[in-house]
């Protein structure tokens, strides 16, 4: 406890900036919502301010929303050890079955988007079955799928667009409704705002009791009030921004979609017995196994959902460009798979995480987003995609390879020497002993070496 | 065979050879040295250092990372890897075969040293000369075969064919014969003995004493990393109860805590236990095993590696070992069916496995989680986990076991072997288990580790559960065991109480079907 004493006496330093942002327990997201901010950042100072305004943040969510929805089950499936391709061409195939659907058989939309989820369901249920029983790699059973279910949706559209009628672009090209009082503001945004600060506070307030049942020392009070204090600021500005837009926008509804399912997966695999066997199957599917996990089970739920969360997609897709297209959907497992990637999960399996990925596509959409207002062409921001995706991960194996902490203990790394230096030169502490103590560790992978090969 | 390789030039010598991994000394001044044209064998209990100096003769260990020195045909020399020890005549034939299943016969003793022609592999060169090759080792199979439609034992000549094809003066044979069947294996000890009359010489590692007795010229004796003695098998009057005393012979120091156990009535019990191997359908891995276990006993398993005995365990932990032919398992009085894990578990059995990293734990977990593994239904309301729970249950076993970590948040992956195994001990206690395997539960772990774990042992049997110990280390299952079984080849070879038990008479029954006593 010395070491806090000295710390919390020694005044400000890097490593108390990283529990503000990082929380206690998840450091590992710092690094890339760091660069988040950033980005940001940098481009509200080179588009002259029009990154961060009104019309173009809620253009962003509604953008991008469906490949973050799909950027979540991916991460599933990647910590499972798997990888899938097929979604871009499994959410066209969806939204193509729910155009006709609507059009041709005049299904009500809710009825629609059942029936979609229903496709997507059935598709998981194909794919999970080579993936998991029959045991023919992910990769290979969904590069097939990217050409099976493309194709069907071609086939059943005659490569045609069909239209969606009016009712159904809700889900993807809506707003929140203005009710209420007119305030010059979008009044059900501010309440959302409102209610993210609020969960802000009562989740800070509930982490700190659960470290004190648990016995050990919460983070010192200043640290948990700057931080729900920056954070609050940070969602009311962003609320402002959202509610302040044109009359008639306001925050997504495919923005809400995401934000509940953020939350719903988010527990799923940090709170739940199937997210723990997730992480356990992807981490070392045999000691898995030795523990009584049902590998194939879990492989299977996980192709499958990834295909039901791409049906969503699709649809939200389908609701804002109000019409089923062939090439719907093309690329779309690229950018998914680049989001989790960026958003420091392994390639190997066993490490990632929801909000992580969802980060990494922010960190993508922003880019893509900034650089259009930028007037750069489409074959240049590809060109910067590539490289953006190609050094996040490359920093990763660098320092895995290094048997360091993953691509945040790199980016907090070059941050952290200056301001560790004289504490350790000065005050002599316990971080002096050992360099392992200031490297974020959590839940970040120490590929240690095989220790002493055991003789014989 | 010719009497004056009794007194024959000096080959390879190798001088007070010391290697050591991080924490362990691995080799402490090992000598050894081989006379041009014999047969030399090494013998040591697994973990005694064998492997460790062939890697150090073969360059596998680069010259730098071991200290001592090594003499080959007159001069020093300083291998800096597998190639240069190649290059100098020294071939080393692992356990594991190093033959890619796909290629042909010819692909593979010529891989990596083609012949070529213009550039280009010159493949009826090469066929050529594998027909001759094969010829030498008695094989007569069609080149162009492919090495996975042909069988181990001929495999195992495959490779030798290899290393006459790099003009091999000094070959090395680690554990040849133990994958193979008896005839096969005879085949391959007449080959030795056949390339030692064209001047080879060899240097064979093998459990089984039998065969080494049989071809061997000399035997170097290696114990705990030390070089202990040197035999000339004939001048010496070597038989296998000399080299067992030679292998064994260490005192028996008190590294066991004293423990009493009040055994009870037999809960567990095995019965005809027959499991094929899952790849080989002809090879039986488990030979109509019946063993039982009794409430508060830790009953020993001892065999050398490949015996059979993980392969019994893991069968019987729900089957995840093998092709389960037949037998019965009969828990408190009744037949229980145990063909997943989660049945295995559910049915109170617990089976920590041999391979911490590769099968006991998840490395990227931190220790809660791995904690809890096994059972996180124990400490979940519906499909929810409960963090708090699962916090207080690491923590107890934290402090229970002395697990030496700062917080229960650390990864696995950052503590020492030891408190790694505590780890995996811990997730298997959470489970409440009735009956608890432990394979090799020692291995790889420093002394005071051990007998900290030898601990938990007794302390799990004086709460009425039984325990099955396996372990290479005689000395460990004499001083924790109750009663002790010996596996060999598949089969339960004899029964002892520990009480009748020693060394030798154990390690009799270890390398063979023999039953020689049997008090029980």
């Amino acid at each position: 406890m010395s070491d806090r004493d000295h710390r919390e006496a020694g005044g400000f330093r890097f490593k108390d900036l990283k529990l503000v942002l990082g929380g206690g327990g998840t450091l590992k997201q710092f690094g890339i919502l760091g660069s988040l901010v950033l980005i940001l950042l940098l481009f509200q100072f080179l588009t002259g301010g029009l990154t961060l305004s009104s019309g173009n943040l809620i253009n962003v969510v509604s953008q991008y929303a469906y490949i973050l929805i799909l950027a979540i089950g991916m991460v599933m499936v990647i910590i499972a050890g798997h990888i899938d391709l097929s979604v871009g061409s499994v959410a066209a195939l969806a939204g193509i079955l729910v155009a006709i659907s609507m059009e041709r058989w005049n299904f009500p939309w809710p009825v629609a988007i059942l029936f979609g989820l229903l496709i997507g369901a059935v598709i998981g249920l194909w794919q999970g079955f080579w993936v998991a029983y029959v045991g023919v790699p992910a990769f290979i059973v969904t590069l097939a799928g990217m050409l099976i279910w493309r194709g069907t949706n071609q086939y059943i559209g005659n490569s045609a667009t069909v239209p969606v009628p009016q009712d159904f672009t809700y889900i993807g090209a809506g707003y929140l409704p203005e009710i209420g009082p007119d305030t010059g503001y979008n009044n059900l945004t501010l309440l959302l705002g409102l209610i993210v600060v609020l969960a802000i506070v009562y989740g800070e307030w509930r982490a700190r009791r659960t470290r004190r049942v648990m016995g050990s020392e919460p983070v010192p009070l200043w640290v948990s009030i700057t931080r729900v204090v920056l954070l609050s600021a940070v969602v009311s500005y962003a609320a402002l921004l959202f509610a302040g837009g044109r009359v008639g926008t306001s925050f997504p509804i495919s923005g809400i979609i995401l934000g509940v399912l953020v939350l719903f997966y988010s527990f799923v695999t940090r709170n739940t017995i199937f997210g723990r066997h997730i992480y356990a199957v992807g981490g070392n599917s045999h000691a898995a196994e030795l523990s009584g996990v049902k590998s194939r089970r879990i492989n299977f739920l996980v192709m499958m959902n990834m295909s039901i969360l791409a049906a969503l997609a699709g649809m939200i897709f389908v609701a804002r460009s109000q019409a089923s297209g062939p090439s719907d959907g093309v690329s779309w497992e690229l950018d998914a798979i680049a989001a989790v990637f960026i958003g420091g999960a392994a390639v190997s399996g066993g490490i990632g995480t929801v909000t992580g990925s969802i980060i990494g596509g922010l960190v993508m959409a922003v880019l893509n987003n900034g650089l259009q207002l930028m007037g750069v062409g489409s074959d240049r921001v590809q060109i910067i995609k590539g490289l953006v995706l190609l050094l996040a991960v490359a920093i990763d194996v660098y320092n895995k390879s290094q048997g360091r902490p993953s691509i945040i203990g790199f980016l907090t790394r070059n941050r952290r020497d200056p301001g560790e230096q004289p504490g350790a030169t000065g005050g002599g502490t316990g971080a002096s002993e050992s360099p392992s103590p200031v490297v974020p560790t959590s839940g970040t992978p120490e590929t240690v070496r095989p220790s002493a090969a055991t003789p014989n | 065979m010719n009497p004056s390789q009794d007194t024959g030039p000096t080959i390879l010598e190798m001088r007070s050879i010391t290697k050591e991994f991080p924490g362990v000394k691995a080799l402490d001044k090992v000598s050894l040295t081989v006379r041009a044209g014999e047969i030399h064998s090494i013998c040591g209990e697994n973990g005694a250092g064998k492997s460790t100096l062939m890697k150090v003769l073969s360059g596998l260990y680069p010259y730098g990372s071991y200290s001592g020195s090594i003499y080959y045909q007159g001069s020093e020399v300083r291998f800096k890897d597998i190639g240069s020890s190649e290059a100098a005549g020294i071939v080393i034939i692992h356990q594991e075969l190093a033959l890619i299943p796909e290629l042909s016969i010819t692909e593979n003793i010529f891989l990596g040293n083609e012949p070529t022609r213009f550039g280009a592999i010159d493949w009826i060169q090469a066929k050529k000369r594998a027909v001759e090759l094969l010829a030498r080792v008695g094989l007569s199979d069609d080149p162009d075969t492919q090495i996975k439609n042909i069988g181990v034992g001929k495999q195992q000549l495959v490779e030798i064919a290899k290393a006459l094809n790099k003009s091999v003066k000094l070959l090395i044979l680690d554990e040849p014969t133990a994958a193979l069947n008896e005839n096969d294996s005879q085949h391959l000890l007449d080959l030795i003995l056949g390339l030692k009359g064209r001047g080879i010489s060899s240097i064979m590692i093998s459990h089984k004493l039998n065969e080494i007795e049989q071809i061997s010229d000399s035997i170097t004796i290696i114990r705990d990393g030390k070089s202990i003695e040197t035999l000339n098998v004939k001048a010496d009057g070597v038989n296998e109860d000399r080299i067992i005393r030679g292998m064994v012979g260490r005192t028996l120091e008190n590294r066991f805590p004293e423990h009493t156990n009040t055994i009870g009535e037999v809960f567990f019990e095995v019965r005809n236990w027959l499991v094929q191997h899952p790849q080989v359908a002809e090879r039986m891995v488990v030979k109509n095993s019946s063993f039982t276990v009794r409430r508060g006993e830790v009953v020993g398993f001892a065999g050398l590696m490949g015996a059979g005995r993980t392969e019994l365990a893991m069968s019987l932990f729900g089957h995840s070992y093998g092709n389960f032919i037949s037998g019965q398992i009969i828990k408190d009085g009744r037949e229980i069916q145990v063909r997943t894990v989660a049945e295995a578990i559910g049915h109170g059995m617990a089976y920590v496995s041999e391979d911490r990293k590769a099968l006991g734990l998840n490395l990227l977990d931190d220790i809660k989680r791995s904690v809890v593994s096994a059972k996180l239904s124990k400490i979940s309301r519906g499909e929810v986990v409960n963090d708090i729970s699962e916090y207080q249950v690491a923590e107890k076993y934290r402090k229970s076991l002395r697990i030496k970590a700062p917080t229960v948040d650390d990864g696995v992956s950052t503590l020492s072997g030891g408190n790694q195994q505590k780890v995996v001990l811990a997730k298997w206690m959470f489970t409440d288990p009735d009956l608890l395997i432990l394979d090799e539960p020692t291995r790889g772990i420093d002394v005071g580790a051990k007998a900290e774990i030898y601990g938990i042992i007794h302390e799990l049997a004086a709460e009425g559960k039984g325990v099955i110990m396996i372990s290479s280390e005689l000395p460990e299952l004499l001083g924790v065991s109750d009663r002790i079984y010996t596996i060999f080849e598949g089969q339960i070879t004899n029964e002892l109480p520990v009480s009748q038990a020693d060394p030798e008479t154990l390690m009799r029954s270890m390398t063979s079907t023999k039953k020689k006593v049997n008090a029980v």
